[in-house]
């Protein structure tokens, strides 16, 4: 992709990246690991795919993005905050009492946020709501879906694989984020869910694989998927946890624990790095 | 006396969806595998284009109805009572009620009516399910003209309802031309000061013939018809509490969570007064021809003559 894009687009998802652990430090809670994995995809989609307008977030021709993983919130909320849908101080006040920015997304109250989600396996089936929706009244707008390869161990996923391949949801792209971890540790050995790709296929899905962390390919996937008609694409990419801050890479703790002040400012110190990097 | 017409609910709800197309163009209708039973093949009928058969998923059903909701298309999603309260749960709560969309459950084959199928498929805990989840209206309706005015009144209400609509067929009891349904008003369908007999669902009717009974015997009672159990209708249950003796209530249901929880609920905080609940007693039930099976677990107009009687003792 055009090299002046790639540049902002790796600027925007360090910003991302600070925002996740700005966030989850002030909560003293929350998951870093599975939303630091996805902070270069959701940087890609908002700002470089998805027709969205932070003025008019209930625009009824928007694409539309299911975070299924609804545990990994702070990738979401800070992207959208970078986005411009709410102020990025807002995100210190994530999981507080009286904040808008619950633990988990809430369409109720959160500017930019199409579906409330958390409980896992479920926002694939609105996802589904939502491009049968839009096929049935001749719609043009997609919608994106992101699932967890631990949350694909739901039945549930597999009943919505099943539907947005009878109805042929071409408008519907997932996304498998394959970090590798789940809470109880290698999701090969928790439960493994391998061959994600094949299962996908054999549900009658396009399958497209990818590199989490690399803009150019990133780009790739995308195009292909939207070259796909007929069948609903999933793209399976491969991520690391905790990806940007070397200490949380591929720990499976770092999934659902916040960071110390020490810990923090170490995060913090390495995350500006990589922004000076960028910038300079 | 003209000959009784009875009909089962769940033709009335498939009815009124097919009725309701042409009005309302956006109107989707889902189901889960089962609509020759539920009676949504009536509207799969008149306009295929906006029928959804889902499978036998019911839990991605309720996603894929929330999912429809959040566009401002009007949906319904249908299955039996156990699967789509028992089953789709979770689904419920957090894809449809947490958010608050606009989805209307159209639950058929609820209670110990479904018959023969047995206690796999007899949900006498449904109305106790969705009556927790905060934000969600649950209507029972006792006919099928209260049916049919219900589904209108369903959909033309912003946020989650739950509609309960049994397999068995019932007496109409109500006149179309003269009936109106309030979304959460009870309806007083008999005076009297002896006592009150507050029913939902097919055990109106009961109710009714219960109070035709003990009138003949010089004793009269109150009969309250409550459609819609959350929210309810807590003026009309406080007034029954003040103005007569006890308080029986009659439903096809666990007594746990049901009707008789609900008027519990009101009567203790506000107006004290002795309660008894008639439904199923904490049991499972088992298979056997529909109106023999509501006679065995006390579903009926006599259990309803006979509780009255011990309380006037």
């Amino acid at each position: 992709m055009d090299e002046l894009i790639k540049k902002q687009l790796q600027i925007t998802a360090c910003k991302v990246r600070m925002g996740i652990i700005e966030g989850v430090y002030n909560a003293k809670s929350g998951h870093p690991g599975g939303s630091l994995s996805i902070a270069d995809l959701l940087t890609y989609l908002y700002f470089n795919r998805m027709n969205v307008d932070p003025k008019d977030p209930k625009m009824a021709d928007r694409d539309r993005l299911v975070l299924s993983k609804g545990h990994t919130a702070p990738a979401l909320y800070s992207v959208l905050a970078q986005r411009g849908f709410f102020p990025v101080d807002e995100l210190k006040t994530l999981r507080h009492i009286g904040s808008r920015l619950q633990g988990h997304p809430d369409m109720k109250y959160i500017p930019g946020v199409d579906m409330s989600t958390g409980s896992l396996g479920q926002g694939i089936s609105a996802a589904c709501g939502m491009a049968l929706s839009g096929k049935l009244s001749n719609e043009t707008y997609k919608v994106y879906a992101v699932l967890g390869d631990g949350e694909i161990e739901e039945g549930q996923v597999w009943e919505a694989a099943m539907f947005a391949a009878h109805y042929k949801l071409d408008n519907l792209l997932a996304i498998v984020d394959n970090n590798g971890l789940q809470i109880d540790g290698k999701i090969t050995e928790v439960m493994n869910p391998q061959p994600i790709t094949d299962k996908f296929a054999a549900f009658g899905w396009h399958v497209i694989t990818m590199d989490a962390h690399d803009f150019d390919d990133i780009d790739r996937a995308f195009r292909e998927a939207e070259s796909v008609s007929g069948q609903p694409v999933v793209i399976v990419q491969t991520s690391t946890k905790g990806k940007g801050v070397s200490y949380m890479e591929n720990q499976v703790g770092w999934h659902g624990s916040a960071p110390n002040k020490e810990q923090y400012d170490t995060a913090m110190a390495e995350l500006n790095a990589q922004l000076a990097a960028l910038e300079g | 006396m003209a000959d009784i017409v009875k009909k089962a609910t769940r033709e009335s709800y498939g009815e009124a969806l097919a009725a309701l197309s042409a009005e309302y163009p956006d109107l989707i209708v889902l189901d889960a595998d089962l609509a020759a039973a539920t009676k949504t093949g009536i509207f799969k009928k008149a306009c295929p284009e906006r029928f959804i058969d889902c499978g036998i998923a019911e839990a991605n059903m309720m996603g894929v109805a929330a999912g429809i909701a959040s566009t401002g298309k009007k949906v319904f999603a249908s299955s039996f009572a156990m699967f789509a309260a028992g089953r789709a749960f979770e689904i419920v709560r957090n894809s449809i009620g947490y958010p608050h969309l606009n989805v209307k459950i159209g639950a058929t084959h609820a209670g110990i009516s479904v018959g023969e199928d047995g206690a796999t498929h007899q949900c006498n805990e449904d109305i106790a399910l969705m009556r927790t989840i905060p934000g969600m209206t649950v209507i029972n309706p006792a006919d099928h003209v209260e049916a049919q005015a219900a589904v209108r009144a369903a959909l033309e209400h912003n946020g989650p309802v739950y509609m309960r609509f049994g397999r068995l067929a019932v007496p109409v009891f109500n006149d179309p031309d003269t009936y109106k349904f309030e979304l959460g008003k009870g309806i007083t369908l008999r005076e009297g000061t002896d006592g009150t007999v507050v029913a939902t669902g097919l055990m109106v009717n009961e109710a009714l013939q219960a109070a035709d009974i003990l009138a003949s015997e010089g004793i009269n009672i109150r009969v309250i018809n409550i459609h819609t159990i959350k929210p309810l209708d807590e003026d009309i249950i406080v007034k029954a509490a003040k103005e007569t003796p006890f308080i029986v209530t009659a439903e096809e249901h666990s007594v746990i969570g049901g009707l008789g929880s609900a008027v519990c609920d009101v009567t203790a905080a506000k107006a004290p007064c002795r309660v008894v609940k008639i439904g199923v007693n904490d049991v499972f039930g088992h298979s056997g021809p529909a109106v023999d099976l509501l006679k065995e677990f006390g579903l009926s107009a006599d259990n309803i003559v006979k509780t009255v009687k011990e309380l006037k003792a």
